[in-house]
């Protein structure tokens, strides 16, 4: 379905994001790098090849929607409209920063972004309000809404889930950055979530099981949700919180932690 | 004496506003024969969204609509819209300054034998401390529609409060229009600035007033937020002193916003009749009218107090 050269250069653009996700945390002195950088490949994937989008007209009515409900992982998101030409490039280093339009969490003044995020749980139903808002308009757009997996301990998002099957709300897709790490720990020490899969299935929504990092497994996901009719879809995506930096990998500490000087210059060049 | 329910003519409003305006939406959770969303449910089914017994999610939900140019009114009794789903309103509504319209009826120590958990005393108080949320609280039935219309016209989000009760309609309250209060009678003895269920209330001590010789200024506050400072500092400055009125918490609602403005500006007697700390409890309206001091005797007797 894909080729070799379209994964390549998708993983190419992952390996770019990445760098710049760990290079505007470390010069912001803080942020969230771990959930950055483990979401990376599912975001790339969506914005890089499976979304209708144009950076040049942000508001065409026609366009697939993204909302980020885990807003702590803005850099990622800010990274890719960055990229994708929302906005120059050299904001990125704005992150954070006092007048900045690069809030510490997403926020409207943001080319591309779409509705403010960082109170974690709300996410899925503003998703749900975005794809009701297309059936009731007869537009055939999609919604994506990207959760972390800490985030699914909030009640909210399980009274979204059951809206949006009760609502058939085929146009949308939700995926779980399933890293297995929150704030204090292990999910599976803070909070179990298990059985994940069952939880969603339970709810009416048609699951799809993933390895996160593995391109062509990302790509084939969105393919198979945009097939699914009469349910919302969710991907499920196992990752590795602070995927592609050695020393960022399965540490906690770097959930919401920004790397100093010598461990950016470490992880960029571990990213080259 | 007209006797509306507040409820009746916001469900009719929105059948009224949705036949002319196709990006009207209107969401519930499981409360639409009460608030009246039926009303338009029954009309346009297409537009109109029940959550079931979930308002945080009606909220949130209703950001995301809002974000693909829809003009959401949320309803649901005072108490859940304001208080469990506070936060998404915060964060999802009020910060993106979206086009939702939070209709929310039973408020008030007048919802009566349904007792404390639904009398909703604080709703006021957590609206008003949100950026860029507007305030309504009309005070009958003809002034529910005008606050709807007005709240459907304008860009930003709305708390709309109504009651449970039927009241009366007041008449010759002269135009409406957001954050400009209404002047109901003259006078510059005493001031009584009042707001929803307590504006018909005050009226009645206006004519006892009137009989011991004492002129009252009667201002209709139905807008909270933005506040017509104008008008309160006139009558700070114009008259011996204020009486305020709500149905509500003294804490953090009309009566504070009347404070806040008196006092940075044009320090001046305020006296407040409203809910003093409490919780309420369940019981005819009449009764809990008298047991939280929220009736005509009681108002009369602040102003007594001013003037005196």
């Amino acid at each position: 379905m894909y080729t070799p050269d379209q994964i390549n250069e998708l993983q190419e653009k992952a390996r770019q994001i990445r760098r710049l996700i760990v290079e505007m945390i470390g010069k912001a002195g803080s942020g969230h790098p771990g959930g950055s950088l483990s979401a990376t490949d599912l975001i790339i994937a969506l914005f890089f090849s499976v979304m209708r989008h144009n950076p040049k007209e942000p508001k065409w009515p026609g366009r697939d929607r993204f909302h980020m409900s885990k807003g702590h992982c803005c850099p990622l998101w800010y990274a890719v409209l960055a990229e994708s030409g929302y906005f120059p490039k050299d904001k990125l280093w704005t992150l954070r920063k006092f007048g900045s339009m690069l809030q510490g969490h997403p926020d409207r003044r943001t080319p591309g972004v779409e509705v403010a995020s960082g109170s974690l749980g709300q996410g899925l139903s503003v998703a749900l309000g975005m794809s009701l808002a297309g059936k009731m308009d007869k537009e055939d757009y999609r919604v994506y809404c990207l959760m972390g997996d800490g985030e699914v301990q909030e009640g909210n998002i399980w009274e979204a889930a059951m809206a949006a099957s009760h609502y058939k709300c085929d146009n949308l897709c939700g995926i779980l950055d399933y890293n297995g790490f929150q704030i204090d720990g292990k999910t599976t020490e803070i909070m179990n979530l298990e059985p994940l899969r069952d939880k969603w299935l339970a709810f009416g929504w048609h699951v799809i099981n993933i390895n996160g990092h593995d391109m062509q497994e990302i790509l084939s996901a969105y393919e198979q949700a945009k097939k699914i009719k009469g349910k919302p879809s969710i991907i499920i995506a196992r990752t590795t919180k602070g995927k592609g930096v050695s020393f960022m990998e399965n540490v906690v500490d770097f959930h919401g932690r920004a790397p100093t000087k010598e461990e950016t210059e470490r992880a960029l060049k571990e990213l080259e | 004496m007209e006797m509306l329910y507040q409820r009746d003519v916001y469900g009719n409003t929105l059948v009224e506003l949705g036949k002319v305006n196709k990006d009207i939406v209107v969401l519930d959770a499981d409360l639409s024969c009460s608030t009246r969303t039926g009303f338009f449910a029954k009309e346009f089914p297409q537009r109109f969204v029940n959550f079931g017994v979930a308002e945080q999610n009606m909220m949130a939900t209703a950001a995301g609509l809002a974000s693909c140019g829809k003009i959401v009114f949320a309803s649901s009794f005072a108490v859940f819209a304001t208080g469990r789903a506070w936060e998404q309103v915060r964060n999802s509504i009020a910060y993106n300054n979206f086009n939702v319209k939070i209709t929310a009826s039973h408020a008030g120590i007048t919802v009566g034998p349904d007792g404390s958990s639904h009398q909703a005393l604080e709703d006021v108080s957590l609206m008003r401390v949100i950026p860029n949320m507007n305030i309504i609280i009309p005070c009958d039935g003809p002034q529910t529609r005008d606050a709807v219309l007005t709240a459907a016209n304008t860009p930003g989000p709305f708390y709309i409060r109504l009651g449970r009760a039927k009241c009366a309609t007041i008449e010759n309250k002269g135009e409406f229009k957001l954050g400009k209060a209404q002047t109901l009678t003259e006078g510059k003895d005493i001031a009584i600035i009042a707001c929803g269920s307590m504006v018909s209330e005050a009226l009645v001590v206006v004519d006892n007033l009137l009989k011991k010789g004492i002129k009252t200024r009667l201002i209709n506050m139905h807008t909270i937020k933005p506040l017509d400072c104008d008008c309160v500092l006139k009558a700070a400055r114009e008259t011996k002193g204020i009486v305020v009125c709500e149905e509500h918490t003294v804490i953090g609602g009309l009566a504070s916003s009347v404070d806040e403005v008196v006092a940075e500006n044009s320090p001046t007697k305020v006296m407040r009749i409203g809910v003093r700390n409490r919780f309420g409890q369940s019981g005819e309206p009449q009764d809990l009218l008298k047991e939280y001091n929220l009736t005509a005797s009681d108002i009369e007797k602040a102003a007594l107090a001013i003037v005196s």
